[in-house]
């Protein structure tokens, strides 16, 4: 496995998931390091956005859904009785396939929040929407209409903007699920560039059906097919020498 | 040729295009017949009387030896029931419908609803006679000086009668919220109560506005309640507790009496009736560009 510099955020141990009898992961044992990305890729239907939406326990808004194992989150199981979802999800921040900003201002979209949770000055609220704005890289390009709706944003921007809501309650974590797919090209190099950036500070996890993407990005790379992880390692390595061959026909574009 | 269409299933299907196009006229056609009779009698009654003294004269007294023909009192009776109706069925309404769109599960929705729809359809009548006989003794227990008939009894019931409709239009709204909205909000670490007023709800708003205003414009039409409960009473006053009229109790009144028919008397109802459509037609016309506003917004 991967050698442990970093220490890792995720551990998790044997984890199944199932929307009703249907069984769409099986047994993955993976263990996330802090302060990486970590690339998750595979064809449709390998269980991949599964796997990102347990970590923040999201999917349990899913009728029927549920899982099996443990996932630790700084050696804490998510999945225990007595875990406060809130916090986590406070934590754990996510960023989903099509952006979904709520039909409010730029402005509110993001101060939303920072609302919901704390009793916080305005003067607070100005600042952390500015930086958090500027952190997603769209500052520049919305300043000036902060009390515009959020809807009225082309889709990269609004992507942005999710990731700017996102980054506003300073999470640890950061899920992608797929965020590039419905945007288009010029506001995806934006959005991997900034991935970059916030790789300083936050440990992403970006779901990504594009292989480029996920060689461009990610320090790791998890190769996920019908619901098992077949491989997991740097990035680099899972590309260059892959050590499964459903790993390299899958990178090769032989299938998927 | 074979392909050639033989004379007599082109005559069939032009007869049953035109029967097809006379049957989804029908109901255009008695609509406008309605429009028509409403504008003629009421034009009539408004060469006698003008419109100033309809909308301004405090007094309703067209069956009276000394008549006034001001149409305030009947207004306000309607006003005065259709908002005891409104505090009654707005907070109800409004919270069930988050419940259930946001809180019960699939299975209590697919029993609540349909019971809950049932209210609509008991016949008007028998809640008439439930404000009367049920309602208004129950309200004397707490406040003495009650009458017999009073708008307070009749709103409330009216409110009763309204409530399915602002919970099951409002819950449609907020279920055709986008789950991925409610994913956003759960995703910043909002908990359910903040997911179905701060996004849910506001999200959803146009749609329920254009319920209430829908409840609104039905309480405002609605007759055999009032005609039961409310008493006949055309009075310029906001007090619940005593008897009061509304427009429509008044049209039974006449209806049912024994005014001749072409007097000035009998077009009172016709005026009265225009004032009616006149108040729903602008009230559904301003729900019906809502609802479209709201089905817009999230496509």
């Amino acid at each position: 496995m991967v050698e442990n510099i970093q220490k890792p955020i995720f551990k998790i141990q044997n984890l199944s998931a199932f929307y009703g009898a249907k069984e769409v992961l099986r047994k993955i044992n993976i263990n996330i390091l802090s302060n990486s990305v970590t690339a998750i890729i595979g064809p449709s239907g390998c269980g991949k956005s599964t796997f990102v939406r347990s970590l923040n326990r999201i999917n349990d808004l899913i009728l029927n859904f549920r899982v099996q194992g443990k996932i630790f989150y700084h050696n804490k199981n998510i999945y225990d009785k007595d875990v406060d979802v809130v916090e986590l999800r406070r934590k754990v921040g996510m960023v989903f396939q099509k952006p979904n900003p709520f039909p409010k201002s730029i402005y509110e979209n993001i101060a939303y929040g920072l609302k919901i949770h704390n009793f916080i000055k305005k003067e607070m609220i100005d600042e952390i929407v500015e930086k958090s704005l500027k952190k997603a890289a769209l500052w520049d390009e919305v300043k000036d209409n902060l009390k515009q709706n959020a809807l009225s944003l082309s889709g990269g921007q609004q992507q942005r903007l999710c990731i700017a809501r996102a980054l506003a309650i300073e999470p640890e974590v950061i899920l992608l699920d797929e965020p590039c797919s419905a945007i288009d090209p010029i506001s995806t190099a934006k959005i991997e560039e900034l991935i970059y950036e916030l790789k300083k500070n936050y440990t992403i996890i970006i779901v990504t059906h594009n292989m480029q993407q996920a060689a461009r990005v990610s320090d790791y790379t998890a190769f996920f097919l019908s619901g098992e992880l077949i491989e997991f390692g740097k990035t680099e390595e899972v590309f260059k020498a892959p050590k499964d061959r459903r790993t390299e026909d899958y990178i090769t574009g032989r299938f998927g | 040729m074979l392909l050639k269409r033989k004379p007599i299933l082109k005559l069939k299907e032009l007869f049953i295009e035109r029967l097809l196009f006379l049957f989804s006229f029908l109901s255009v056609f008695t609509t406008l017949g309605i429009i028509i009779i409403l504008l003629f009698e009421s034009f009539e009654f408004f060469k006698e009387v003008s419109i100033l003294k309809f909308l301004t004269d405090t007094q309703w007294t067209p069956l009276f030896i000394n008549k006034h023909f001001g149409i305030l009192p009947l207004l306000c009776g309607t006003f005065l029931t259709t908002l005891i109706a409104i505090c009654v069925a707005l907070p109800v309404g409004l919270v069930s419908a988050v419940y259930l769109s946001e809180y019960a599960s699939l299975k209590l929705r697919a029993i609540v609803k349909p019971i809950m729809e049932i209210l609509a359809a008991i016949p008007t009548v028998v809640y008439g006679y439930f404000a009367l006989l049920f309602v208004t003794p129950l309200l004397k227990k707490i406040i003495p000086s009650l009458s017999g008939f009073n708008a307070l009894s009749s709103g409330i019931v009216m409110g009763i009668m309204i409530i399915p409709l602002i919970s099951s239009l409002s819950e449609d709204a907020m279920r055709s919220v986008p789950m991925s909205l409610r994913e956003g909000a759960y995703a910043v670490g909002s908990n359910r109560l903040q997911v179905s007023f701060r996004v849910v709800f506001p999200g959803a708003l146009s749609g329920i506005i254009s319920s209430i205003v829908l409840a609104i414009s039905r309480a405002i039409g609605e007759t055999m309640i009032v005609a039961i409960a409310a008493g006949q009473q055309p009075k310029l006053t906001l007090n619940p507790f005593v008897p009061i009229e509304t427009i429509t109790a008044y049209i039974v009144q006449v209806s049912l009496g024994d005014t001749p028919y072409g007097t000035l008397e009998y077009r009172t109802i016709f005026a009265c009736g225009m004032t009616l459509f006149v108040i729903t037609f602008i009230l559904n016309t301003f729900s019906f560009k809502l609802k479209r506003h709201f089905l817009e917004a999230y496509e």
